[in-house]
This record gives structure tokens, C-alpha cells and sequence, in this order.
């Protein structure tokens, strides 16, 4: 046996049963101990004060934004290459999560933005593209629920997550060529990213960042546990049409 | 000569495909016999056909019956290589296939001479007099699409078949909107097409009068219901 | 190939084709645009680049959803993709067709619709040379997004949602150029960028577009 007999919904079902708590609570006590470490116990920065905090949420969060991504374009591959039904409700349940993830990233960098830069938004580079991200997103979801038949909306929603990954890729590029274009040496520094932050604030971030990733596997397995009872749903009801 | 179903278990669903050889033509393949072996073919999710198995030879027609819902379209549809199959084997590629669907595929504002031109430099045919004279659309032949009757542009569309050139007709319900004189002028059409050592495979509910054509009943096999194994979400354990 | 060409124009250019649709879009546009924004010159100048892509883009996207959808309603689409013609040869066909009759009308009618809003001349050439490089991909990726959504009855909606964020970097690029134009400044990189971004998506958005419509065909 091989690591695609868990393409098989029942197996994946079996074997999925007991990682979804599993995960759940490893989450829930790495989210807790990096948010509690990193809200109470660290010093505030000599520069942003206690606004800097702030960093615990919105780092992970906008790190499993573009991971969410990602898992979804290997899925699609998976499925375009290997037909594996798992794999394409795997894809489709990411999304939603990617979705939720790409807003608190959002959301959380606008509230730090308006003490830091004066402002909760900004067209700046990265703030663009993670924007940008959105719309991928919904346009990826909006075409999942647009399409009846299931198998034709797990092809053409992968070869959509193919294609988007090209031109989101090319987006990024492009805005940071733009906001060059726009204002020469830009105004606007970015601070997130752990690499300039001293250990102190970096273990508890590191901390979070894992349990935002155990967080995101835990969904990602209920809500593709979630698709397949929808979809086997849905076959059966068609078999029963059929029956008639 | 005769050929078996190769269903399992169906033994007593058997077809004689006799053969009737006319005059060749030299841009049809001839000898080649269309066989199709233990076929299955989906339809949106479900699969609605399994183990089809029939032979046409030649010179012959094969008509498919069942009622609304038993497969037809899906399996033409299916040979054609609109759809690729879930299971089984064919003898031939679908470029020997030429697919008429419900659809007429007519472009309301060309003539009909702009319509057959274009299509016969799609096939790559070199002239549409065959075409013209098998349907016989010389007196529309200025006429628009728009201002043909359902019959006529029925005709048009099916003379495409002529055009593609190609051994295998597939026909989904044909003679709907064709009248008594147009439904015989299309058998008459597809005989000669047999005669030419053509095959065909329409699936219709009325009688063509076609000499030499079988009759298969696509009721047998249509997919079980419970059908467990070509879908994984179908499994009789809860999950 | 090319009977599929002529046929498609000719079906554009008579009645019910739609040809001009979006050209009198883009008219409307530029004339709207100084009734939101005020008259006074020096404003419409400065965004008059921005307008007159974004007004492009616009314009481009109203008519995809035709692309394939009446081939599809009325069974052509099934009876090319089983002919002897590639698949991807008929969505680069149909995209080329589309980029015939509002890509270049488009690109055309730039300049003139420059005018209205004040678009200093200097920019002229930078944005006519952007559009004539930039509209051929709004055309291939675009035909990408019609062919996602041809199975769908109401899928206008959706291929805007689908086709504009990628149509990100072909905007950025275009725009760009054009305001660099506009200020005087050298326009060569982004132009560039933007013949990349087109060539590129001519000759890889066909394979994609096919196997869709093939996914849709099934």
C-alpha cells in the first residue's frame, strides 16, 4: 500500500477520524501558549509600544494565508494528474480557510498600520498583493459553488488555482514594480517578517506560527471530512433519481 | 457472421450484425468493423451504462432504443470522444466518429452555401456537391439559416455528416422536426452512406425503415444501481 | 483555421454579433468619467491614463462571456471539438476574434477618446503602443474566463470575478507605461513587460482555455 490508498474517501474517513481532536487540541495549546506569551509576557517595543503585539496574530495568519494557497495548487495538481477525489474536496475545503485567514492578516495589519503609518491602508506592495490574494480566493470559491456537477467543478476549479498561481505570482511582481513607479523610495516600511526581531518577541511568535499551522491542518482535515459526507450525500441522492 | 454481447452474465442479450456490402468509397476505411467491448460510460457523476458490447460492420446500422434516460445520448456522446469512458475498449479512434447531437450547430445569420463551405474546409472536404445532392439543398442553398424551417435546417445540419468524410455516423435522434418525406429522404441518405461502406449508429425512437439494420435495446445495460465499485463515494459502509 | 477565422468575423461584424458594443462602452465611459470627477483639466490629464486602461479593460470583459457561449448553445462547440481542428487552435481562433472586434476598435479609439479627457499628447504613443500590446492578452486570458464558465446559464458575473484579478499585471504594466508617457518619462521597461505578459499568455492561455472547454464539454 501506498501513501494514495488515503485518496480513497473511506479510508481517509478511517484514518482522519482521530487526527481532527488530535490536531484541534495541539492548536489550541500552541495558539495559547504563543498568544499569552507573546501578548503578556514579552517587553514593548522601545519604538511601537504595546501595538507591536499585535505581530502574534498577524504574522501566522497571513503565513497560513499564502500556505492555504499552496496546498491548494498541489491538490489541484494531484487531482488533475492522479484523479483522486479526496484530494480535489481537499482543495475546496482549504479555500474557505485560506479566505478567513487572508482577512485577519488583513484586518490585524490595518489596525497596526493606523498607530504605526497614520493610516489603515495603504497601497503598498505587500498590502496590494495580499489583497489581490483575496479576490483569487473568492473567485476560486465562487466558481466551486457555481458549477452543479462535481467532478467538472474540481477540474475546472484546479486548472483555475493552476492558472491563478501563474498570474498571482506575476501580480506580485508587477506591484512591486508599480509602487516603485508610483512613489520613488517608498514612505511606507514594513515591519513584519521575524527576521529583524530580536528572540525575545521570536519564540513566542514561533510558537503562534505553529499553532496557527496545526490550526490550519485541523480545519482543513474536518472541513475535507465535511466535503466528502456532502459528496457522498450528493451521490447517493443521484443514485436514487437514477433509481426512479 | 454473427457477434455476441460481451456482457457477462447478459447471455441471452444477443445481436446479429449481418453484413450488406455496397460500392466502397475510396475515402472511407473499408473492412473495418466498429466493436465496442464491455463499454461503461458516466453522465454528469453516475454511471449510467456498463458492459456495452456490439460490433458494426460496414454497410450496416445499428439502431439503439430505450427509453429517455437509458444512455443514447451518453454513449454516443461517449464515442464521439466528447466523454471519455470509465471502462472498456474500442476498436476505433474518434476522428472515424462523426457526432450529430440534439443541436443543430447552425449559425442562424450564414446562408447555407456559407455554412457547408465552412464546414467542408473544417473537414478538409474538397467539395459539397455530395452533401448538396444526399439532403438535396440546392434550392436553399442562397437561403439564411434564419429563414429555414426546422425540417430544412435539420437537413443542413445533418449534411455536415457527408461532409466530415468520416466512416462512423453517430446520430442522436435524427428525425426530430423532420416530416414523413424528409424522415425517408434521410434514411434514403444514410443507405447510401451505408452503401458507400459506411456504418452508422442512431439512436431514434421511430421506425427509419432502414434495410439491414440491427436493433439493440440499451435497457440491459444500464449501470446497477448499486454499483459500488466505479464510485468511491457509493461505498455500503456508512462514513 | 482560417474559414474558422472569417467565419467568426463575419458573425461578429452582422446582426445579433454585438460588434461596436464595446467600443460605445468605452465612449460612455470617458464621457461619465469628467461628470463624476469634475471638469477641471489638470485633474482629468492625470488620470486620464488610468481612466482610459481601466475603461479598456472594462470594455474588453463586457463581451467574453460571448465568446463561446452562443457556440455552445447551439451545439457548435460539441461538433468543433470533435472535427479535425485542435481545440486549442479554435480557443486561440475565438480569442482572436474577440481581440478583432474590441481589442483593436479599443486600441484605436484611444486616442480620440484621449482628447475628451484631456490626455496630454505626449502620452498618445506610450498608451496606444500599451493597448496595442496588452489588449491581445486581455483577449487570450479572458477567453480563458469564458471558457471556465460556459456551461453556466448567468456566468457574466462570475468571469468578471474570475478574469480581473488576472488581469492585475497586464493593467499595472499598461497603465504604467502610459503614465509614464504621460509625465515625459521613459516607457520602454513596462511596454516591454506588457509585449512579455502577452506573448507569453498568447501562447499558453489556448492549451489551458481547451482543456476547460473540454472539462465543460464532458
Amino acid at each position: 500500500m501506498s501513501i494514495w490508498k488515503y485518496a480513497n474517501p473511506k479510508q481517509f474517513m478511517h484514518s482522519t477520524a482521530w487526527l481532527v481532536p488530535l490536531f484541534s487540541y495541539a492548536a489550541a495549546g500552541f495558539i495559547a501558549v504563543g498568544l499569552i506569551w507573546g501578548f503578556f509576557f514579552t517587553p514593548d517595543d522601545f519604538r511601537q509600544g504595546s501595538t507591536v503585539k499585535i505581530i502574534y496574530l498577524h504574522v501566522p495568519s497571513a503565513l497560513m494565508a499564502i500556505n492555504a494557497w499552496f496546498m491548494m495548487l498541489v491538490a489541484s495538481l494531484i487531482w488533475l494528474i492522479r484523479r483522486h477525489h479526496v484530494s480535489a474536496l481537499a482543495a475546496r475545503a482549504a479555500a474557505p480557510i485560506g479566505v478567513v485567514m487572508t482577512l485577519i492578516a488583513l484586518f490585524t495589519g490595518a489596525v497596526w498600520g493606523e498607530p504605526m503609518w497614520g493610516t489603515w491602508w495603504a497601497w503598498d506592495p505587500r498590502l496590494t498583493s495580499f489583497l489581490i490574494l483575496f479576490l483569487f480566493y473568492l473567485g476560486y470559491i465562487a466558481l466551486w459553488q457555481a458549477i452543479e456537477t462535481q467532478d467538472v467543478a474540481a477540474d475546472l476549479t484546479s486548472i483555475l488555482c493552476l492558472v491563478g498561481s501563474v498570474f498571482a505570482v506575476l501580480s506580485r511582481y508587477a506591484v512591486n514594480f508599480w509602487n516603485q513607479g508610483l512613489h520613488q523610495g517608498t514612505s511606507v516600511p514594513v515591519a513584519t517578517g521575524g527576521r529583524t526581531v530580536d528572540d525575545v518577541f521570536f519564540v513566542p511568535l514561533v510558537i503562534s506560527m505553529i499553532g496557527f499551522g496545526l490550526l490550519f491542518v485541523a480545519l482543513v482535515l474536518l472541513r475535507t471530512r465535511t466535503e466528502i459526507r456532502h459528496r457522498r450525500l450528493h451521490a447517493l441522492l443521484a443514485r436514487e433519481r437514477a433509481a426512479q | 457472421m454473427s457477434h455476441k454481447y460481451a456482457r457477462k452474465g447478459h447471455s441471452s442479450n444477443r445481436q446479429r450484425c449481418a453484413g450488406f456490402h455496397g460500392p466502397p468509397l475510396s475515402a472511407m476505411r473499408i473492412g473495418m468493423e466498429f466493436t465496442v467491448t464491455d463499454l461503461a460510460c458516466r453522465r454528469g457523476e453516475l454511471t449510467v451504462l456498463s458492459g456495452v458490447g456490439f460490433s458494426v460492420l460496414p454497410g450496416n446500422a445499428l439502431v439503439l432504443r430505450g427509453p429517455n434516460g437509458s444512455g443514447k445520448t451518453t454513449l454516443l456522446r461517449c464515442l464521439a470522444g466528447l466523454t471519455p469512458p470509465v471502462a472498456g475498449r474500442l476498436s476505433f479512434e474518434s476522428d472515424q466518429v462523426a457526432y450529430a447531437g440534439h443541436a443543430d450547430a447552425l449559425k442562424t445569420q450564414m446562408t447555407v452555401q456559407e455554412t457547408l463551405s465552412f464546414w467542408a474546409r473544417v473537414y478538409g472536404a474538397a467539395h459539397t456537391n455530395a452533401a448538396i445532392e444526399r439532403f438535396t439543398l440546392a434550392s436553399l442553398l442562397t437561403r439564411r439559416i434564419d429563414t429555414l424551417s426546422a425540417g430544412q435546417k435539420r437537413r443542413v445540419s445533418l449534411s455536415r455528416l457527408v461532409l466530415s468524410g468520416r466512416p462512423l455516423w453517430a446520430l442522436d435522434e435524427p428525425t426530430v422536426s423532420l416530416d414523413t418525406n424528409a424522415v425517408a429522404q434521410f434514411a434514403s441518405a444514410v443507405e447510401a452512406h451505408l452503401a458507400s461502406g459506411g456504418a452508422a449508429l442512431i439512436a431514434t425512437h421511430i421506425d427509419l425503415g432502414l434495410r439491414d439494420a440491427q436493433v439493440m435495446d440499451l435497457t440491459p445495460f444500464r449501470a446497477d444501481v448499486d454499483h459500488t465499485t466505479l464510485d468511491p463515494f457509493l461505498s455500503e459502509d456508512a462514513f | 483555421m482560417i474559414a474558422l477565422v472569417k467565419r467568426d468575423l463575419a458573425l461578429a461584424i452582422r446582426a445579433g454579433g454585438g460588434f461596436g458594443l464595446g467600443l460605445a462602452f468605452f465612449l460612455i465611459l470617458c464621457v461619465l468619467v469628467p461628470f463624476g470627477v469634475g471638469p477641471e483639466p489638470a485633474l482629468l490629464a492625470r488620470i486620464a491614463p488610468g481612466i482610459l486602461w481601466v475603461g479598456a479593460l472594462l470594455a474588453a470583459l463586457l463581451s467574453l462571456d460571448r465568446i463561446f457561449q452562443f457556440d455552445y448553445e447551439d451545439g457548435t462547440l460539441e461538433v468543433l471539438a470533435t472535427a479535425p481542428l485542435p481545440l486549442e487552435g479554435v480557443a486561440l481562433v475565438k480569442a482572436l476574434a474577440h481581440w478583432v472586434t474590441t481589442g483593436l476598435p479599443l486600441t484605436l479609439a484611444a486616442a480620440p477618446l484621449g482628447m475628451l479627457l484631456n490626455l496630454p499628447a505626449q502620452a498618445v504613443p506610450a498608451l496606444v503602443l500599451g493597448l496595442a500590446l496588452g489588449t491581445p492578452a486581455l483577449s487570450v486570458i479572458g477567453a480563458f474566463g469564458a471558457a471556465l464558465t460556459v456551461g453556466l446559464k448567468r456566468g457574466g458575473l462570475l468571469i468578471s470575478l474570475l478574469v480581473l484579478p488576472l488581469y492585475m499585471p497586464t493593467l499595472l504594466y499598461g497603465a504604467d507605461a502610459a503614465r509614464r508617457g504621460a509625465a515625459g518619462l521613459e516607457a520602454s521597461t513596462p511596454l516591454l513587460l506588457l509585449a512579455g505578459i502577452s506573448a507569453a499568455a498568447v501562447a499558453l492561455m489556448p492549451f489551458v482555455t481547451a482543456a476547460a472547454l473540454r472539462m465543460n464539454l464532458r
